[in-house]
């Protein structure tokens, strides 16, 4: 029966976060926090913590602690499913439209109008995270963020470094400062 | 590459851009592109920033999303269900083990520094990518207008990603057929 719910639930999750990221977080809050009580408001603010801090969506990460804490690992695997059902069928989906019919030109034309406003729209995403890097607390500007930045960007640009290796690189140079300073 | 092989490659790049992506679905798309496009050359940069806008306007995460219609291209339905397995197997695994001692993790100071580090990292990143596709953006009027304009929307008000996508995509009907007529 709590496999039944936990399905649901993450179907829900699943099907209705448009958008990612911080969108879907006060969907998943309505599911586990008020409707079905699996978690507690301070349990679920600390889900959201550790979203941020580990790899991952947060509907997965979400997903993924509530299913462990209510039915163990098979939960787990089975929320984590349930989340992700709704995005393979609509995404599978468009995915076949898109490479069936990308060659009309009406088709085109619509792509070359979307794809500037993709860009911006990383640009933005980009620009949030390097503002709350740079004003931890919101007002006060964190220096050692800045350095960081300019020095990933130049192994980045100048060297074509690995990006992962320059994110990995990054947070060393944090813990350094650290130490040193 | 023989078929087993980019399904293999495909599944170890996503299982690994997946466990070492923090902060949200954006981080992950901009290193899809830098493996798949730049890396690997088995998407072309335009077709990337169709797929992009795919795993944007449909529901659920966008990483997962992303995974989907990368996979799709690449090779197919199994190609999607493999970059699925391997996008979501990190969080699964990661998350089970912190759920059972995740209080010591958040308070944990090492941990703290070095997620702060690499969120700057991150920042770098994504503006370095940015500049790549700006770079190789179609260089017309419009290009630039909808590029600006969909920034502020986004950025200074706020509004939805889902509306300014269905936004570009009306512009692009009315534009087809304004053509047509001339």
């Amino acid at each position: 029966m709590i496999y039944l719910q936990l399905i649901l639930s993450f179907l829900q999750v699943g099907l209705f976060s448009f958008g990612g990221g911080y969108a879907s977080i006060a969907l998943i809050e309505e599911q586990v926090v008020s409707t079905h009580h699996w978690l507690s408001l301070q349990e679920f603010n600390d889900l959201v913590t550790i979203s941020q801090m580990t790899p991952g969506p947060v509907a997965l990460n979400s997903a993924t602690f509530v299913g462990t804490k209510i039915a163990g690992l098979s939960g787990a695997i089975t929320a984590t499913l349930a989340c992700i059902l709704p995005s393979c069928i609509i995404v599978g989906l468009i995915s076949y439209f898109y490479f069936k019919y990308k060659n009309l030109s009406i088709i085109q034309t619509i792509l070359k109008a979307l794809r500037p406003a993709v860009i911006a729209l990383i640009a933005c995403a980009g620009l949030l995270i390097i503002s709350s890097s740079f004003f931890p607390d919101g007002s006060t500007f964190k220096l050692t963020s800045l350095i960081n930045f300019c020095l990933a960007l130049f192994l980045l640009r100048k060297y074509k470094w690995n990006p992962i290796l320059v994110m990995v690189i990054s947070g060393l140079c944090e813990v350094g400062f650290y130490y040193i300073l | 590459m023989r078929r087993k092989d980019v399904l293999f490659k495909l599944f170890y790049s996503t299982f690994y851009l997946s466990t070492f992506t923090f902060g949200g679905g954006y981080v992950i798309v901009t290193l899809m592109k830098q493996k798949f496009v730049d890396e690997l050359h088995w998407i072309e940069e335009d077709e990337m920033l169709d797929l992009v806008a795919i795993a944007q306007s449909a529901p659920g995460p966008i990483a997962i999303n992303g995974a989907i219609s990368v996979g799709y291209k690449i090779a197919g339905i199994p190609g999607a269900g493999i970059a699925v397995l391997g996008c979501a197997l990190p969080p699964l695994i990661i998350l089970s083990i912190i759920s059972f001692f995740y209080q010591m993790f958040i308070e944990n100071l090492l941990i703290q520094l070095l997620l702060s580090g690499m969120q700057a990292g991150v920042g770098a990143l994504i503006a370095s990518v940015v500049i790549d596709m700006v770079i190789g953006m179609d260089k017309s009027l419009l290009s630039y207008a909808i590029l600006i304009g969909a920034f502020i929307a986004n950025y200074f008000f706020d509004i939805n990603v889902a509306y300014i996508i269905l936004f570009c995509i009306l512009l692009g009907i009315i534009l087809s057929k304004r053509r047509k007529k001339t």
